[in-house]
């Protein structure tokens, strides 16, 4: 029985590509409602963590429990617990807004009014509504990612996992979907957020620094940067460490 | 209605909203096997003789030979597309999205399988009026027969293309797919010539096309579109469409597609 029973419990996990170590020994726990910061520069590991997580890869060595739920032991029923925003759009840009969210719904067993009361409080929620019939590739970058992230919570999981969802963003629609998360962890959802921009971080966060397949620092924002900035602090925990 | 099944029906109702969102792909699709029909076959009339061997019962055209065939390669490009799809490119951030529904991974693959062949179908379907505007004759009840022999060949080839993209560094893309996979497959069968005219040419050939699978699915869409049974056909589908599909469940890794692709990023 883990304490973390809505959170993210991960133990021992590593993952190789051939010969070469992407994950080594990484040890993470989120509680739930807590907003992590998973920072780190590209090649850290960060999106073979999430594949991980998604179980689209499986863990050969380590073990995570989401939401109390052992991913290897019950796949299914820790992925119903889990919501996912990838680093690539993984929209049907063709199909309407509202098709697409269906679609997401109907992947989680929600059919019938159920789905259509779940769809169109979020795209209430959105300030959508009246989008609902308009093909997706007819949105801007910022609202698609919005999109996104209501879809992720339409089946009402446990934990959010985004994966660098702001890459590509101009900044306004960046500081919007940073607010946006930040406030969805309030409201008590586990949130796991990859990154490498400093700047998407509060100093109340939690921050968990993954560089070559390791943790280099596990702390708060605010203790990780001290008098410097966060930058700063970043760079030399994954400058020349090997 | 349980999660299996509306997940199923969101996929192949996604499937066919695509389908018919693209028309471009549809006519481009129908394209090849119209050239087969009315090119290829006029010239090759000819060239080849043909005797009256079941389950015809009179002396056919070569355009009514071939029809089954042409059947078939539809059914092998598209099967061959859609799961190479399914590995690399094109569908890998709807598959990642796709693969984290909390349904076994199997269901879903097949619930993939059975949407590229459901494109399939609908495509054989307009082929065939198309056909029979140009004048090749079949039973009309042949048009409801064929269709459970189409399904199985889109399945079968579905999973075929899928276990071979997951199994196979080389077929990255749907040029190698086309030299080593499709033309082997569509020359050394019945599609374009029957077995006894092959044997007469190479024995070892002919035996090769009685290994072949597609030879089999062929003869199942010949026979059930003129309304006869095809047992032996049958048999060899199912086991081939099984095998393939234990296979594919077996090597299908995710891994391959994104690896040096979105894992680039960190």
């Amino acid at each position: 029985m883990t304490k973390h029973v809505n959170g993210i419990e991960i133990t021992g996990l590593s993952y190789s590509y051939g010969a070469k170590r992407a994950l080594d020994d990484l040890h993470l726990q989120v509680a739930p409602g807590q907003f992590c910061a998973l920072l780190g520069p590209n090649g850290a590991g960060k999106s073979t963590l999430f594949a991980l997580l998604t179980r689209l890869f499986v863990a050969p060595q380590g073990r995570i429990l989401l939401a109390g739920q052992d991913l290897a032991r019950s796949p299914r029923a820790a992925l119903a617990r889990l919501g996912v925003v990838f680093q690539q759009p993984t929209l049907d840009l063709d199909l309407t807004v509202r098709r697409n969210l269906m679609y997401f719904a109907a992947l989680h067993g929600l059919a019938g009014r159920a789905a259509e009361a779940r769809v169109a409080a979020a795209l209430d929620r959105l300030g959508m509504a009246e989008r609902a019939r308009e093909p997706v590739r007819a949105l801007n970058g910022g609202h698609r990612r919005r999109m996104e992230i209501a879809r992720a919570l339409l089946h009402d999981p446990a934990v959010l996992l985004l994966d660098e969802p702001t890459v590509g963003l101009d900044a306004a629609a960046r500081v919007a979907i940073t607010d946006h998360v930040h406030d969805l962890a309030a409201q008590g959802l586990t949130v796991l957020w990859a990154t490498h921009l400093t700047d998407e971080i509060r100093d109340t966060d939690r921050v968990a620094v993954l560089h070559r397949g390791r943790l280099r620092a596990d702390t708060t924002a605010a203790a990780l940067r001290g008098g410097e900035s966060l930058q700063s602090a970043f760079l030399s925990l994954t400058e020349g460490a090997a | 209605m349980t999660p299996w099944l509306i997940a199923l029906r969101a996929i192949l109702h996604r499937e066919a909203l695509r389908f018919t969102g693209q028309r471009g792909r549809f006519v481009a699709a129908l394209v090849r096997p119209l050239v087969w029909l009315v090119v290829f076959a006029a010239g090759f009339r000819a060239a080849l003789g043909l005797s009256i061997t079941p389950p015809y019962q009179t002396y056919i055209t070569y355009e009514t030979y071939i029809l089954p065939g042409l059947l078939g390669m539809i059914c092998l490009f598209n099967g061959m597309q859609s799961s190479l799809s399914l590995v690399y490119d094109r569908e890998m951030g709807s598959m990642r999205l796709l693969l984290t529904a909390p349904l076994p991974r199997w269901w879903l693959l097949l619930c993939k399988l059975l949407a590229g062949t459901l494109v399939s179908v609908l495509q054989c379907l307009v082929f065939l009026g198309i056909a029979a505007v140009w004048g090749v004759r079949f039973p009309v009840m042949g048009v409801l027969a064929v269709l459970p022999a189409l399904l199985l060949t889109g399945l079968m080839l579905g999973a075929l293309g899928l276990m071979l993209s997951s199994i196979i560094r080389q077929l990255e893309n749907f040029a190698g797919v086309m030299n080593f996979v499709i033309f082997p497959m569509f020359f050394l069968s019945s599609a374009l010539y029957p077995l006894w005219k092959m044997r007469e040419g190479s024995p070892v050939l002919a035996t090769l096309c009685g290994l072949n699978p597609f030879t089999h699915a062929v003869e199942l869409i010949r026979f059930s579109l003129h309304l006869q049974p095809a047992l032996p056909a049958l048999g060899w589908v199912l086991l081939a469409t099984l095998a393939f599909g234990a296979a594919a469940l077996r090597g299908y890794d995710p891994a391959r597609g994104m690896q040096g692709k979105t894992l680039k990023g960190g």
